[in-house]
């Protein structure tokens, strides 16, 4: 009874489609169409160089940024632009040590987390401004922030274009990478600066809470699916692009937020890749086994993607 | 066992060399000359800079004093003339990438900008794997495969671009005997065959035993060089690692070493011409 009534609200609106059309959906579609997109193309590389804990501190350092645009009367993406730049910057020069990294993470995140609840005191933000952080408010992005979204947009797929591949090399061999020449600790630097832009992006999308669910969980869906660097971005961007558009469409037919509606679709599609390849990758090469090569009985059962 | 070497310039030469890092001095006074097509094992306890002197050869890590040459020229990053394997190499290795990409990276890994593999190299990579025995796993993940594949695989990323410098370390380190043996028998492969200098970090000798002609040894804070024969000694072994080391030479010829801590003489009297010191 106490659940009756809430849940009674929610119901199936029958003029979805000229909701769809209407331009603040348009937008919604826009913009959530290019975080996709540059999510999609980082994600194989924050599961790679180990930067899953990274990634989401990085949305949480955006948090005081917003909170100060707020307080400044700045434009938000500014401020957040500002934080999860220089948030990035920071934790990148915290050598490559996983251990070393895990830690300056987690203390700049907590320090961002405490100005972000400072700032948002004294600038007296309401309630609905702090939640749209947190939980991104889809359906609010204005004319202005798609122009910007383009511009990041442009750079994380241009500068991803040139640097891919030695990224790429850096990210799953670095010890090799340097020593044959690849700029290993720069490329680690561009990679987080572009990673930077895409939360920026895709925190005013589905906010700081959730938005593993577009930076790491296509990717990580992807990857059940396929090794391959290539495949794993198109899959991975094509999954994101899914997740925004179907949540985009189930908001416009239920009246719940759009963010429930993208996190969910992009996690149900992990957890059916995941049930669909377990077995599979179950039967997985035993750690030791007998012979190696050179003899036909040593071939693993499995056929690999 | 080893063939005649072929004149030319030295694979690494030493002269004067001193390594600091971190204000602590690692090594010193490194006066030595690798020559080219030796197959080397670079043997000390831990801690007294085997790896640090392939950082050097990589050009990594830049000396505090002395000249450095690797085959024929001053140290630096990115020569593809020096094929390389990390320590731990199989421990890091990735689920995200397949064996293929992996060798593939050991060719194109430095290039940016979109450009497609070409035939030729993808040729190449094919070659590469298909000469270290890892062509049937090559299209499945790094992660899936055991020690011995993923070191197979390593070796053919560092031999993809014809390298004439192999330097591997603790290639055999957690293997299994047999592993261990296909690795070796492979390195002396790959030796006869191309002629290469290889440098391999090991700190059991013994598997190594067959294919290596020289040693680089790490004495009191100092690196020497001498063909492996005049290594395998009881006495230099015994001071190198601070603990009794036995050497044993069996009838047929083969020589082990072994930790000699209770009785290396008894030993001794019935190995028909042991070396004793």
């Amino acid at each position: 009874m106490t659940l009756a009534q809430p849940l009674a609200a929610v119901q199936f609106q029958s003029n979805w489609l000229d909701i769809l059309t209407s331009p603040f959906m348009q937008h919604a579609l826009i913009g959530g169409s290019m975080v996709a997109l540059a999510a999609g193309l980082l994600g194989y590389f924050v599961i790679t160089r180990q930067n899953a804990f990274a990634a989401h501190a990085l949305a949480h350092i955006g948090f005081p940024g917003a909170t100060g645009a707020i307080l400044v009367g700045a434009p938000l993406t500014l401020g957040l632009a500002v934080f999860c730049v220089g948030g990035g910057v920071l934790i990148g020069l915290f050598g490559r040590r996983l251990a070393d990294r895990e830690m300056a993470t987690g203390t700049i995140l907590s320090l961002a987390t405490a100005l972000g609840v400072l700032f948002a005191a004294l600038a007296s933000a309401n309630a609905r401004t702090t939640t749209s952080v947190l939980f991104g408010n889809l359906l609010a992005i204005s004319r202005g922030q798609l122009v910007v979204f383009g511009v990041f947009t442009a750079a994380v797929v241009l500068v991803l274009a040139v640097i891919a591949r030695p990224l790429v090399f850096a990210s799953v061999d670095p010890e090799v990478a340097a020593a044959r020449g690849v700029p290993v600790r720069t490329l680690g630097l561009a990679f987080i600066v572009l990673l930077a832009l895409t939360i920026t992006m895709a925190v005013q999308v589905v906010g700081t809470l959730l938005l593993f669910a577009l930076v790491v969980t296509p990717a990580a869906t992807a990857l059940r699916l396929t090794a391959r660097p290539g495949y794993v971005a198109a899959i991975s961007v094509g999954l994101a692009l899914i997740a925004v558009w179907g949540g985009l469409v189930l908001a416009s037919m239920i009246d719940l937020p759009p963010s429930f509606f993208v996190v969910s679709t992009a996690v149900f599609a992990w957890v059916v890749v995941l049930a669909v390849t377990a077995p599979r990758r179950g039967r997985r090469t035993p750690t030791n086994p007998a012979p190696d090569t050179h003899h036909h009985h040593a071939r693993v059962p499995v056929s690999t993607v | 066992m080893t063939p005649p070497r072929p004149a030319g310039t030295a694979a690494l030469m030493l002269d004067d060399v001193s390594v600091v890092r971190g204000g602590r001095t690692v090594w010193s006074q490194g006066t030595l000359t690798v020559p080219a097509g030796a197959v080397v094992g670079v043997i000390g306890p831990n801690g007294a800079g085997k790896t640090t002197l392939f950082q050097v050869a990589l050009g990594l890590l830049p000396v505090a004093g002395g000249r450095v040459e690797v085959l024929g020229a001053a140290p630096r990053r990115g020569n593809h003339r020096i094929g390389y394997v990390p320590q731990n190499y199989t421990a890091a290795v990735n689920e995200a990438v397949r064996c293929r990409d992996l060798v593939t990276l050991g060719v194109t890994g430095g290039r940016f900008g979109l450009r497609r593999t070409s035939a030729a190299e993808r040729a190449r990579v094919q070659r590469a794997l298909e000469r270290v025995g890892a062509a049937e796993f090559a299209d499945r993940r790094m992660s899936e495969l055991s020690g011995g594949q993923q070191q197979r695989v390593a070796i053919a990323q560092a031999i993809v671009d014809d390298a004439e410098l192999l330097l591997l370390d603790e290639p055999l380190a957690n293997l299994d005997l047999r592993n261990q043996q296909e690795i070796v028998g492979l390195l002396g492969d790959l030796h006869r065959e191309r002629n290469a200098t290889i440098m391999i970090v090991a700190h059991d000798l013994n598997p190594l035993l067959p294919v290596l002609t020289d040693a680089v040894y790490l004495l009191d804070g100092h690196p020497h060089h001498d063909p492996i024969t005049d290594v395998v000694q009881e006495d230099l072994l015994t001071h190198l690692y601070g603990t009794p080391v036995g050497v044993v030479r069996t009838a047929q010829g083969d020589l082990f070493t072994r930790a000699a801590w209770r009785d290396v003489h008894h030993h001794h009297h019935h190995s028909p011409d042991g070396t004793a010191p």
